[in-house]
């Protein structure tokens, strides 16, 4: 009843190809926005902002980027912390050397860089597949770590190798980085980004470049002889996926944390984020946003649950409960849609089409 | 834009969202002491004994004076498992409770120091990195909420260098040695390289480094990098599981034990016993004495163990890691009753125990006053010097006890001190911040 579309015409192949054909949805979609641009910054508290809807939105973002090259074009890939420390490093030096530089552009050109090294590590998947291509992967993941740990220079001759975010402005408007920046302008920049960005990546994947990713993980023999060329399709993924999980890393260390270590972006982070699309759904925008939440987020509340109960439990056996629930939940996921928590959303939808009469 | 909030918050019911989580209600008479715990993970055996020291010092307290100078204190732990991330939540979770917010934030990491300095001095909550953290922090007028006393890594890489120079037969001995690192390769494991680098160049000794990634449990690799360099000296910056792993890596590739020296906080109780007869020989710096010999160990054992109160078991209470949690309070506790001087016996604000850890000022008498004599050194903290003392001693394991194995070391502060001002000006530089004036904001 809810999902009715019985009397919904589409009379232009514009309507026909939107992005959300059915009016609730885009509903639901300009809600869901102005929850996030208008709502949340006047209703959250600074906890809410700076340690839950940012760390989230990032999240977001790398798992975007992931899905992008995991999801849609087939490739898997552990390089994820790798790249997300490209770009954060990245956007370190280019901001200390250029300090008039607005910080927008630095994290795009930090991007780019990202893509510039994912195309480089991409190139091994052009002759291995699977498991093979994911041990590649790997290699760029502990390379790029050890380099940025290696090498003083990435971190300014920093003593103990962690780099800080300085104060900069966006747009040369309001501060988004540094202490003195306000977590709304630091929410909102996020927001901005990842939102513009997502939007981008759903139209790519409907677009020519999101059909010759899926018909390579489909079936890349058969590309080929309708006409896509391997090379161009896997080295744009890499490209795109590194582009997103660059400018992530940089959004992370500066926005975020405002300060971090090469550590920071170890293979635990790559897992985690490969974790996000695998529960929230492969070859999915929404999935990425769903995984992502599932994960940073459920940690948060199960802990805080506890606490709310006023339960008299010692921080260590909560911390172990926690981690004994929250692995219980995922396996309960996976075993109840293997295809992750977007799939789950369709499932649901289809059922409220058919609500309350299900004959 | 608060009564928006507030009247949004009241139409919507959204107390999860707006009060952040359920907000206790405070009395009025209360201090409270964020805690940044880990009493899980691969550091656990680290973290456990310091956090069952600090807080049964403040149990202690609460029992024997109820509290600091009248006002009782109130704490609360959070678990953060030595993860940078979890760590900066925490923060963020603790900061504003009790009456007048947080009072001061200890974070028992490097690597979570690091990233609450900008936050915390945002806020205006002072940082309590005691014997860890960053070492150019210690320039007061750049880091005015950043207290790294009594000493840093840069202090203590120096003073085992001297220790070493003590032992080899005096400084010029040291020309041709060959001093290996072994480190936690993060932000911790790190800190000491610069100090080393630049001593090996001034003394004239080689030195390797030797990164083991965290949390350390596989070392048999770099171990058998380090038997085949050889060198005549090892010391280590390791935590947690690290620790004990590196201990008995070195006795199975048959490293002589009495070289092998570590930091302070890898060298407690957990680290050698796993190795058993081993780890006989193992020496440590350390900036405080240990046992249950003094005052204050006493009370303690009066006031809560003999009343089946305490956090842990009663004959874990003199070892080193657990000493090192009460005498962490006793310095945060000693800066609330400086403050207090100040600005009277009340509950105070970040900004105002700031004002006390500023001008702590720990003198012999004082410190017998507080039961804690032959425990740790006189110190007295200035706009200037936010340091301390920076003395260490070495001090060597017997295979039941910890023993001391030198008398006081002074670090080289005139080699040190521009260091520490050189570094802390190029970080001022990189973010904008105008160094205070110190013959200006003295009391």
């Amino acid at each position: 009843m809810l999902y009715r579309e019985a009397g919904q015409f589409k009379t232009s192949y514009a309507a026909d190809q939107a992005i959300f054909t059915i009016p609730q949805d885009r509903a639901a979609f300009w809600i869901l926005l102005a929850l996030g641009f208008i709502a949340i910054p006047l209703v959250a508290s600074e906890y809410v902002l700076l340690t839950i809807m940012i760390p989230f939105l990032v999240f977001a973002l790398a798992a975007i980027g992931l899905n992008i090259l995991t999801g849609y074009a087939g490739q898997l890939s552990l390089g994820t912390g790798g790249f997300m420390a490209v770009g954060a490093f990245t956007a370190y030096k280019l901001t200390t050397a250029l300090p008039g530089l607005d910080i927008v552009f630095v994290f795009l050109l930090s991007g780019l860089v990202a893509a510039a090294v994912g195309i480089v590590f991409g190139l091994p998947s052009l002759r291995i597949k699977g498991f093979y291509l994911a041990v590649a992967t790997l290699a760029a993941q502990f390379f790029l770590i050890w380099l940025f740990n290696k090498l003083p220079w990435f971190s300014n001759y920093s003593p103990s190798g962690v780099i800080g975010a300085p104060p900069r402005a966006a747009l040369g408007l309001v501060t988004v980085t540094g202490a003195e920046a306000s977590p709304v302008a630091k929410y909102l920049f996020t927001l901005a980004f990842v939102a513009i960005l997502a939007l981008a990546a759903k139209n790519l994947v409907r677009g020519r470049f999101g059909r010759s990713w899926m018909a390579i993980r489909d079936m890349d023999i058969a590309a080929e002889i309708i006409g896509i060329r391997p090379l161009n399709a896997k080295l744009s993924a890499f490209a795109v996926s590194s582009f997103y999980v660059g400018i992530a890393g940089a959004l992370w260390a500066f926005i975020y944390t405002g300060g971090v270590e090469a550590l920071a972006f170890d293979i635990d982070r790559s897992f985690q984020i490969l974790f996000m699309i695998i529960i929230g759904g492969l070859g999915s925008i929404l999935g990425s946003f769903l995984g992502a939440a599932f994960i940073t987020l459920l940690p948060i509340l199960l802990d805080r649950g506890g606490e709310a109960l006023g339960l008299p439990v010692p921080v260590n056996v909560l911390t172990n409960l926690e981690d004994m629930i929250f692995g219980g939940l995922i396996i309960l996921f996976l075993i109840a849609e293997p295809r992750g928590l977007a799939r789950l959303w369709q499932i649901g939808k289809e059922k409220l089409r058919l609500w309350p009469f299900p004959h | 834009m608060t009564f928006i909030k507030s009247a949004i918050c009241a139409l919507a019911g959204a107390t999860a969202l707006c009060g952040g989580f359920a907000a206790a209600a405070w009395a009025q008479n209360e201090q409270f002491i964020p805690r940044l715990v880990y009493r899980t993970g691969p550091y656990a055996p680290n973290g456990i004994p310091f956090a069952d020291g600090y807080a049964d010092y403040l149990d202690m307290l609460n029992a024997r004076d109820g509290g600091v100078d009248g006002v009782k204190l109130v704490y609360e732990e959070c678990e953060d498992g030595y993860n940078n991330d979890k760590g900066v939540e925490c923060y963020e979770r603790l900061k504003g409770k009790g009456p007048t917010g947080a009072a001061l934030v200890d974070p028992l990491s490097t690597g979570i120091t690091y990233a609450l300095i900008e936050r915390a001095t945002a806020d205006k909550v002072p940082i309590v990195s005691m014997g860890y953290g960053r070492a150019d922090a210690s320039y007061g007028p750049v880091f005015p909420y950043v207290f790294t006393y009594p000493v840093t890594y840069w202090e203590g890489a120096d003073a085992i260098i001297t220790y070493i120079a003590q032992q080899e037969g005096g400084v010029a001995k040291l020309k041709g040695k060959k001093i290996g690192l072994i480190y936690h390769d993060s932000a911790y494991g790190k800190e000491p390289i610069a100090t080393l680098e630049k001593l090996a160049q001034l003394d004239g000794f080689t030195f390797e480094k030797f990164p083991v990634s965290p949390p350390g449990i596989d070392q048999k690799a770099t171990w058998l990098q380090i038997r085949q360099k050889r060198p005549n000296w090892m010391l280590m910056w390791g935590w947690g599981v690290m620790n004990s792993t590196a201990i008995k890596e070195a006795a199975a590739v048959g490293y002589p034990m009495d070289h092998f020296i570590g930091i302070w906080w890898s060298g407690a109780e957990p680290d050698v016993a796993p190795a058993g007869k081993a780890g006989i020989g193992y020496k440590a710096a350390v900036f405080h004495g240990t046992g249950t010999d003094f005052g204050v160990i006493r009370d303690i054992k009066h006031y809560l163990y003999d009343k089946g109160q305490g956090k842990t078991k009663v004959d874990k209470i003199g070892e080193v890691l657990y000493v090192r949690g009460v005498i962490n309070a006793l310095y945060d506790m000693e800066a609330l009753h400086t403050a207090h001087k100040k600005f009277g016996n009340k509950p105070l604000t970040g900004e105002q125990v700031r004002w006390g850890l500023e001008n702590l000022d720990l003198t012999a008498a004082r410190i017998t006053e507080l039961g804690a004599e032959g425990l740790i050194a006189p110190m007295k903290i200035s706009c200037e010097n936010h340091g301390g003392h920076g003395l260490v001693r070495m001090q060597q394991w017997d295979g039941a006890h910890w023993k001391y194995a030198s008398d006081w070391i002074e670090p080289h502060h005139d080699l040190l001190d521009p260091m520490y001002k050189a570094s802390a000006l190029a970080y001022a530089k990189e973010k904008n911040i105008t160094p205070r004036d110190c013959s200006k904001t003295q009391s």
